[in-house]
């Protein structure tokens, strides 16, 4: 070989590892990828053992449904209180005062999105033509709320006429369905008044103040055969329907436990709300507003608290049973579809604050359900916002709705293994399902940003019950319950919080309330109708 | 950014243990990166709304903007997934490692700003370690200027095909 040849040959050789050298680190990138190939066909494999079991993703019924809004309807406000104006908004009409709060709201803060939410809701093809309320100052509002153009669908057909007395209101021939919002003790009489006078109602919860006054109400409705929705609005909250699909499907195992808890720690949670400073005898009537409640009061001071505190007084409501136990109750009753208890009891007492109310503020029920081998326990606490959540403890799994089901899941659930579980025994053992970790989660809307920021709000949205999905959009339950029911008045379909578990949710919140009023267990008689 | 690749310090001398522990370092920097961009990308939910909510100190009022925007914030997680993987790339195959080496730096800075570990700053999202004003982000963001500094993907890495010859984008 010539020196010229070896010289090639070692330019050659040079050139050659120079490239391999330029080249050395594609390898790596194929290192990479075989990895992440790996990695995802594992965590494919995992996913879809466990989903085999759960509810096909794709079956999400997203999609609000389409009806015919043909049919104009008029509708009347009954009780235009805080949650007057929000039954009254997911109708479509928010008043001047509220749209400029709303809009400052989001001038200030990006992220509150009550006016946008708002203004994308449904037209719902209603006017609100009639408004009642024992303070003057509501009825202004009320009035305000039904002239309001700022609204989806614009300019509004009608206004509301003002009534001092709901017999006048419901007395019009042209308002076809109200929307009764007045504190519990007035519930029943208006509602059996309306359903006679075929109106079709919505009544806020708890749907009456005591047992008897819930079988009125049952009847009457049935006679009448008017459309009746009460206000659980967590009937439309999307998380809702799919935690009843993975329950139906049997993958919690047999379920024997439910534990439902509220967890409030502020004056506004504890209903000490404020007194309206242009309250007085000339604004409020009085009379009117006692006249259902067993024991009453002259006006004054302590009769102002009253107006403005219902919720502390069992002559007025029941306190935490018909205002937080009635939603958890009926969010159980909608999942599970568990009706009414056989047995009922609770304890509690006023412990924090003694104020003068009646109702305590430390309540504890439990509900048993012997042909269904289940108890529900009910615990609420109105002085520690310790989140616990509500629980459906099932032998092979439990499923965790709000509080600690923990961050990016408000309204949403999660569903982990038990470790002792029969029905996923291999696939804990072979490593598929960690039990430490959720099986399942559930957290619509966790790309979307919600500006809900004081405790009040948080517990209403760890409820749902402030904002639900649908497509990806947040709407707002109380619009959908209300257009749920506008829907079954013009289908005459059947609303989604009917009567029948109306009767559920109203019989087993008083079997608790009656419990802790006479000391003793609660049983019911579904035969003759009657709790002993 | 001006001369960048034009004069870059090719003149550096490093023995073979030195050089091969910088490639070493820039290999394991573009992994990182790139499953950092490419985990978010094939993540259907991952956004960065959260991180940036969190976000303290002096650059919380932009990130707040930015989250409250669905506009910009879908521009801001498609810059994140589709940089981190672009960046993690380039510094794998030392293609383009200097431009990447000082844009992940930027990237990482930033990453850094928005959440300082400083003292008296407390995050909702619990850190993965032990911090106080120095973070992984703070190394990571110094290593990758170190790459910059000290480049390699001319002897190792694709770069090598573009030295000693006019750069295609000159």
């Amino acid at each position: 070989m010539s020196e010229d040849q070896k010289k090639n040959l070692t330019e050659e050789n040079s050139q050659r590892r120079e490239i391999l050298k330029a080249l050395a680190t594609i390898p790596v990138l194929g290192l990479f990828f075989a990895n992440l190939l790996e990695k995802y066909r594992r965590e494919a494999i995992k996913k879809s053992n466990i989903l085999k079991d759960l509810v096909k993703e794709k079956n999400v019924p997203n999609v609000i449904k389409k009806i015919s809004n043909s049919d104009h309807l008029n509708i009347g406000i009954i009780g235009y209180g805080g949650r007057g104006g929000h039954l009254v908004r997911g109708a479509g009409f928010a008043t001047k005062g509220w749209i400029d709060y709303a809009t400052d709201a989001q001038k200030e803060n990006k992220l509150h999105k009550a006016l946008a939410t708002f203004m994308s809701q449904e037209d719902l093809n209603c006017s609100l033509i009639g408004a009642c309320d024992l303070f003057d100052i509501n009825l202004e509002l009320a009035v305000d709320a039904s002239k309001n153009e700022i609204r989806p669908g614009g300019k509004p057909k009608g206004i509301a006429k003002k009534y001092k007395d709901y017999r006048e209101l419901l007395a019009d021939d042209d308002i076809d369905a109200v929307i009764i919002a007045t504190p519990d003790h007035w519930h029943s009489k208006i509602t059996t008044d309306a359903a006679k006078a075929g109106k079709h109602v919505y009544c806020e919860k708890g749907l009456t103040r005591t047992f008897d006054e819930a079988i009125d109400v049952y009847d009457t409705v049935k006679e009448a055969g008017i459309t009746f929705q009460l206000g659980h609005q967590n009937r439309q909250v999307e998380a809702n329907e799919q935690a009843r699909k993975i329950i139906e499907q049997g993958l919690l195992g047999p379920v024997n436990l439910v534990e439902l808890t509220t967890n409030r720690n502020s004056s506004w949670g504890a209903w000490v709300w404020n007194i309206h400073e242009k309250a007085n005898s000339k604004t409020i009537d009085w009379d009117m507003f006692q006249k259902p409640a067993p024991n009453k009061i002259p006006f004054g001071e302590e009769a102002l608290k009253r107006f403005f505190r219902w919720r502390c007084w069992y002559d007025y409501g029941t306190g935490l049973s018909g205002d937080l136990l009635s939603h958890d109750f009926d969010t159980i009753n909608q999942i599970m579809n568990i009706g009414i208890p056989k047995y009922a009891s609770s304890t509690g007492g006023i412990y924090f604050y003694k104020d003068g109310r009646d109702v305590p503020d430390v309540w504890n029920a439990t509900f048993e359900y012997p042909d269904k081998d289940l108890t529900i326990l009910y615990s609420a606490t109105l002085s520690s916002n310790s989140p616990r959540g509500n629980r459906i403890m099932g032998h092979d799994a439990t499923m965790m709705m709000g509080g600690q089901s923990g961050g990016g899941s408000i309204h949403g659930f999660i569903v982990t293994a038990d470790n002792e579980s029969t029905k996923y025994r291999n696939r804990i053992k072979s490593g598929i399902i960690n039990t430490k970790y959720p099986m399942y989660s559930y957290s619509p809307g966790s790309k979307q940003i919600d500006g809900v920021t004081s405790a009040t709000s948080q517990y209403f949205a760890s409820k749902g019950l402030l904002y639900t999905y649908r497509d990806g959009k947040r709407v707002d339950p109380t619009h959908l319950h209300i257009k749920d029911w506008l829907d079954a008045i013009r289908s005459g379909g059947v609303t989604s919080c009917n009567i029948e578990v109306a009767l559920h949710e109203a019989v087993a919140c008083h079997m608790a309330t009656e419990s802790y009023l006479r000391g003793r267990r609660i049983e019911w008689d579904p035969i003759n109708r009657k709790l002993i | 950014m001006m001369g960048l690749n034009k004069k870059p310090p090719y003149n550096t001398t490093l023995n073979n243990s030195q050089l091969y522990g910088i490639v070493a370092l820039r290999v394991l920097i573009g992994w990182h990166l790139l499953y950092e961009g490419i985990s978010k990308i094939l993540n259907p939910y991952w956004s960065s709304a959260a991180f940036l909510l969190d976000s303290k100190w002096i650059l919380s009022g932009i990130a707040k903007t930015i989250a409250s925007s669905p506009g910009i914030l879908a521009f801001v997680d498609y810059l994140n997934m589709y940089g981190l993987t672009a960046i993690g790339i380039s510094l794998i195959l030392g293609l383009f490692s200097r431009y990447a080496s000082i844009i992940g730096m930027g990237l990482i800075l930033t990453y850094y700003l928005f959440s300082p570990p400083l003292i008296g700053l407390e995050y909702s999202r619990p850190a993965e370690g032990s911090y106080i004003i120095v973070n992984k982000n703070l190394i990571e963001a110094c290593a990758l200027f170190l790459l910059y500094q000290f480049p390699t993907s001319h002897i190792i890495g694709l770069d090598k095909f573009f030295t000693n010859k006019t750069p295609f984008w000159d």
